[in-house]
């Protein structure tokens, strides 16, 4: 018998986990790691709320959300492959050439 | 305290140690090992929830496709080695940061909870992928389709973006 905000804060714990990685990394290919991260917390949120309200909704959210993962992930690594061929580095610090 | 509290708790550590564990792992192929348990274990806490397909497309999408995918992306890049990367003094701020959100996120759940609601016990119907598919083919079949859209999307991006662009252009040199 586990309590549905105990998995939630579970889910709010791992979200800001992945959020302290997007801003605390400059690596890519981490950042990216920790989207999937971000990711994975909402969708824990959302098999829990699936559970708690015996209906098939979150479960199907949750496929959704994995199908946008798997596109954007290759698409994100196609991009920092390119990123990686034209400058020989993704380290975001250094991709600044857009800044005003 | 009831053996499945017990085993969240544990899956709970895991979870947490193996997203904390990437976040400060110096080399790029231990953060993708890290994540790849982290996701393992959220598919447990999956089939904790009676969502056994979730669970197993969690292992098969996740910790199998889009892991391989990482890992192939650093074995060709060459990204094995970060050290140096984390600057302590740089840190001060997503540390803040990250802090505030998980506070905001903690306090916003526990407060709208309200009336706790225990799940653990079986018996639903919510565990059967062929009601789950069901329902998928029949309310949301046309999100379904768009989701084959955005995956055929992705993939002819994906072709583009890491075509190289010289033989290309000899190519079209030849032929005019």
């Amino acid at each position: 018998m586990v309590p549905v905000s105990y998995y939630l804060i579970l889910s709010a714990i791992l979200f800001s986990l992945g959020a302290l990685g997007v801003l605390m990394r400059r690596n890519a290919l981490v950042i990216f790691m920790s989207i999937e991260l971000m990711l994975n917390a909402a969708n824990l949120a959302f098999v829990a709320f699936t559970r708690v309200h015996e209906t098939f909704s979150g479960q199907i959210f949750v496929f959704f959300v994995m199908a946008v993962a798997a596109a954007e992930v290759a698409v994100g690594l196609a991009l920092i492959v390119t990123i990686y061929r034209s400058r020989q580095s993704v380290d975001i610090d250094q991709l600044s050439s857009l800044k005003g | 305290m009831s053996l499945e509290l017990i085993l969240f708790f544990i899956l709970a550590a895991i979870a947490i140690a193996t997203a904390i564990g990437m976040l400060l792992s110096r080399s790029a192929v231990y953060a993708a090992l890290y994540l790849v348990v982290n996701f393992v274990s959220v598919a447990i806490f999956y089939l904790l929830l009676d969502a056994p397909f979730i669970a197993l497309s969690q292992i098969a999408v996740y910790a199998g496709a889009i892991m391989v995918l990482f890992l192939f992306v650093i074995m060709l890049i060459g990204l094995e080695n970060l050290a140096g990367e984390l600057n302590w003094r740089q840190l001060a701020w997503p540390l803040v940061m990250g802090a505030i959100l998980l506070v905001e996120g903690v306090f916003l759940v526990i407060q709208r909870v309200g009336q706790d609601v225990y799940i653990g016990q079986t018996g639903t119907q919510l565990s059967d992928p062929s009601l789950m598919a069901k329902v998928l083919f029949t309310d949301y079949v046309l999100p379904f389709q768009i989701t084959a859209v955005l995956l055929l999307v992705a993939m002819i991006g994906a072709i583009v973006l890491s075509k190289r662009e010289k033989p290309a252009l000899s190519n079209q040199g030849k032929e005019a």
